[in-house]
Formats: structure tokens, sequence, C-alpha cells
């Protein structure tokens, strides 16, 4: 479905437009951040990894300037089918993007405390992980701007793959631990890492998910999404 | 959603392959549709659409119009209403109307409620045009405001109240369907929130047609809805459908405003 601006109120389409702009931005904030933040962890660099932390509060403010857009559109607009549906999306994705930025600030947070590891074998394993992540979430609010249905199904499947990562990395980092008990606290660490990264990729899957029913007015059958791990890995660390 | 989802299981009204002309100029074209008790139907559609007028044909209002001729078949409870031997004065007390302006008789509280029913011999005594008007007024909500003040004009009423009265007036003479024909375009919105109460209240004692060009107020009122562009029926539909997830692109381009 083409992206089309010609409500007969210009005014609406200017909040569309803008809503659109600034869930991009907020996307495209917690994209970097969580590239940065797993630089930060790959080269012990402190000084990007607080800059993570810092820059989460844009991404914080981001989300309340599009919550506050959102309710003064629904307020002024009464928007109805798919700009109804948009809206409600728009106020699920950002909220879920925070997350996803909450997530990268907890990475980053966890770089000063495993100046050691640096050769741990499970890190480039996670720095794969994390660009698949990133292009999930990329590809997600892709999916978001351009109205593609198609795009958003694929990105949940894709997100299989990174169940299969954290499953692995999860054996990996036990394995480790194991072989090399004094390093227990900063595989836990980077246990979390892992975790968070697949987090992140559910939350990816969620806005894929919000931006099916925005175009297709349905909700993403079982069937469509990827299929659900057998990650009896990630079961047991849940519980 | 399927078909049968849409099924009204004993519809009060059945419209089918209607088409309505005025002269040369066709204004309905192939309309079918049903109309239930349980639910109120809402008609929706830009201006010329059509809806209005195929809401008069409901009750052979467009007989009025010399020039306007309607085809295919109306039916009220499996009859149908354009046959010669249908009385059009039975139906459209069958088939009551409520229109945009409120338009009472010139009379008194009392007597545009009461005439109806007198005309139409269902008061025998003034005991008991005394209990119909009494209960018409209760039922649309008007009792209250006007008890004390039944022989003042109607025409003295606020228009919120006039409306009102105009409802209780088509409710008196204990009609099956209520045609309304943009009941609220001329009241404030608490007016217009107290004949939304009164919709809801009436759901299930009538069948219920309105025609609105309030959106909101479509998807308030109605459980169904139907859409109206250039005299077709493009969509008909759950109201909830409708609103969140149209099938039809021209609907989802009227109801979002990109009609035009």
């Amino acid at each position: 479905m083409a992206v089309v601006n010609d409500h007969t109120v210009k005014a609406f389409d200017e909040d569309l437009n803008r809503l659109r702009g600034l869930i991009s931005e907020m996307g495209g904030r917690a994209e970097q951040a969580l590239l940065q933040a797993m630089t930060a962890l790959h080269k012990g660099d402190l000084d990007l990894a607080a800059q993570v932390v810092r820059d989460d509060k844009k991404i914080d403010a981001l989300e309340a300037e599009v919550e506050q857009l959102a309710v003064q559109t629904i307020a002024l607009r009464a928007p109805m089918a798919d700009d109804l549906r948009e809206m409600i999306a728009a106020l699920k994705i950002v909220s879920v993007v925070e997350r996803i930025g909450d997530y990268a600030k907890n990475i980053a947070k966890r770089v000063a405390l495993m100046d050691q590891t640096r050769s741990i074998e499970a890190i480039p394993l996670l720095m794969s992980m994390s660009s698949i992540v990133a292009e999930l979430i990329h590809d997600a609010l892709d999916s978001f701007a351009a109205r593609d249905a198609e795009l958003a199904v694929r990105v949940t499947v894709r997100d299989k793959n990174v169940d299969d990562f954290y499953n692995s990395i999860f054996r990996t980092l036990v394995t480790f631990m194991m072989e090399n008990p004094k390093y227990i606290s900063e595989s836990a660490h980077l246990l979390f890492v892992a975790k968070n990264l697949e987090r992140m990729g559910d939350h990816a899957t969620n806005i894929a998910e919000m931006v099916y029913y925005v175009v297709t007015g349905e909700h993403m059958e079982e069937r469509e999404r990827g299929e659900q791990p057998e990650d009896g890995a990630a079961e047991q660390e849940q519980g | 959603m399927t078909q049968d989802d849409l099924t009204i299981a004993d519809p009060k009204m059945k419209a089918q392959g209607v088409d309505v002309f005025y002269g040369d100029k066709q204004a309905i074209n192939n309309v079918s549709i049903d109309v239930g008790t349980d639910l109120v139907t809402a008609f929706i559609g830009p201006s010329g659409c059509g809806k209005s007028t195929f809401l008069r044909s409901l009750n052979r209002m467009n007989d009025t119009v010399a020039s306007a001729k309607v085809t295919g078949r109306i039916e009220l409870d499996g009859e149908d209403i354009y046959a010669p031997s249908m009385d059009v004065v039975q139906l459209r007390a069958r088939v009551g109307m409520v229109f945009q302006k409120p338009n009472p008789f010139p009379k008194s509280i009392y007597d545009n409620v009461g005439y109806g029913p007198r005309i139409h011999g269902l008061a025998p005594t003034k005991a008991d045009l005394d209990v119909i008007v009494e209960r018409a007024l209760v039922r649309a909500g008007l009792w209250d405001e006007v008890k004390d003040r039944l022989l003042e004009s109607g025409t003295a009423l606020s228009g919120g109240q006039q409306q009102r009265l105009c409802i209780a007036r088509a409710i008196a003479v204990d009609p099956e369907v209520i045609l309304m024909d943009e009941p609220c375009s001329a009241l404030d919105p608490i007016a217009t929130a107290k004949i939304e109460e009164l919709i809801h209240e009436l759901r299930g004692k009538y069948a219920i047609v309105i025609v609105t060009h309030n959106m909101q107020q479509a998807a308030r009122v109605s459980q169904r809805t139907a859409f109206f562009h250039l005299g077709t029926l493009v969509e008909y539909g759950k109201t909830t459908d409708i609103f969140t997830n149209p099938k039809q692109e021209r609907t989802k381009d009227y109801i979002t405003g990109r009609y035009g």
C-alpha cells in the first residue's frame, strides 16, 4: 500500500508526516544506540558507552513527543480506518522502540564491568548477532515507513535467526564458564547482553506485527510469523 | 468476514434491487439491504450520494415528488410496500420519519404527539390518548421537561427538545420502523447526545435507520453501516469493521477524510 497523503484537511497530513518523521528518527537513534553499545563492548570504549547512556534520553524524549502528538491527533482529527490504526500502532511502536533503547543502554552500562573479557570467544558471536538484530530493527521501521506488510512478515520470520544465535551463545558461554571459572562474572554479563539482543529481536517482531496490522487491518496469523524457537536455553534463562 | 455474519435473522424491511429515478436521472442504482429491529443501521456517504433518497423510498416519501420513480422490491414484513393494495398513510404510520430540522406542528406539545394516534384511531377516549402521549414523551426522553407545560406550543421548545418532540410524535403511532434523516445536524452537542442516547434506548423496540453526515455519530449509534456513493451501495458491514477496517477503497477514502 502506497503512503498517500491526500486528506482534504491538509493539516492532518502534516500531523501524520510529523508523526512518521519522529518515529523514523527514534528508530534510527535506537538502531545507532545498539551498534554503538556493541562497538563499545567490543573495543572496551568507555567514552562511547557513556555516550550511548546519555543519548538514550533523546530516545525517551522522542517517545514523549510522539505520544503527545498521537493523543492530540486522535482528539482533534478523530482518525478513522487506516489512519486510526496508524495512531494506535504509533503509540505501541514508540514504546517498543523506547525499550530497545533501554536494552542498548543496558549493554553500554556493562562495558565498564568487563575489562578483561576481550578474549572471550562469545564476543564475535555477539557482534554478529547484534548486526542481525540491528537489521531487523532497521527493516521493521522501514516496513512502517513504507507500509510494507511483506517486509514486516519477513522481519518476524528472520527473528528465528536471532533466537538460534542466542541459543548458540548461551551454550558457548556456559561451556566457557565451566572451563574458566574465574570469568564467570564477565560471562554472566555477556549472557545478559545476549539476552538483551534476543529481546530486541522480539521487539522488532512486535513492531513488524503492528505494521502488518496498520497495513492490512488484520492481525498477523501465527503461521505467517517465524516458528517459535525451540530455545530450551532461553526458556530456562527466562524462568 | 463471511457473508453469514451480516445476515439479519428476521429482517423488518428488505430492499431488493432498488432503483430510484428522478425523471431521466438515476439516483439509486440496484441497492439491496435488510434492516432489522435489533440493529441500528446507519447510512453514510457524501452529499448527493443517494442515501436520503433511498431512505425516503423506504416509506414512499418519494411519492410526493412527481418525477420520482422507484423500481425493485421493498418489503415491510414480507409485504411489498409499492403494491397497489398498500395504504400509504398506514405505511407511513408503520414506518415513521424524523427529519433534519425539527418540524413540530404549530400546535400544543400535547397535540403534536396526540394528533397521529387520534387520526389513526388508536385512542378511543381522552384517557387513552393521555396514556399514549405520556408514554411517547417518556420514551422520547422529553416527559420530565414538558409534563407541566403540555398545552404550550411545540414551537416554543428549544431545538433539541423540538427534535425529541418529533421523535415522540413518530413513536406515538406505534411504528415498527423509524427513519431518521440527519436528526442531529441542527442540534448542539448536548441535544445531540440526548438523541443518541434515545436511539440507544429505542433500539430493539423499533427498527431504526439513520442517515448522518457525522461519522462519529454513525460509529456511536449504529451496529451496521452502509456506505453509499454515486447512487450505489458501496459497502455494508458491521459498524466496527467499517470504521476500523473498511474493505473498499472508496469507503476508506470517505471515512478518513480523503474523499473528493
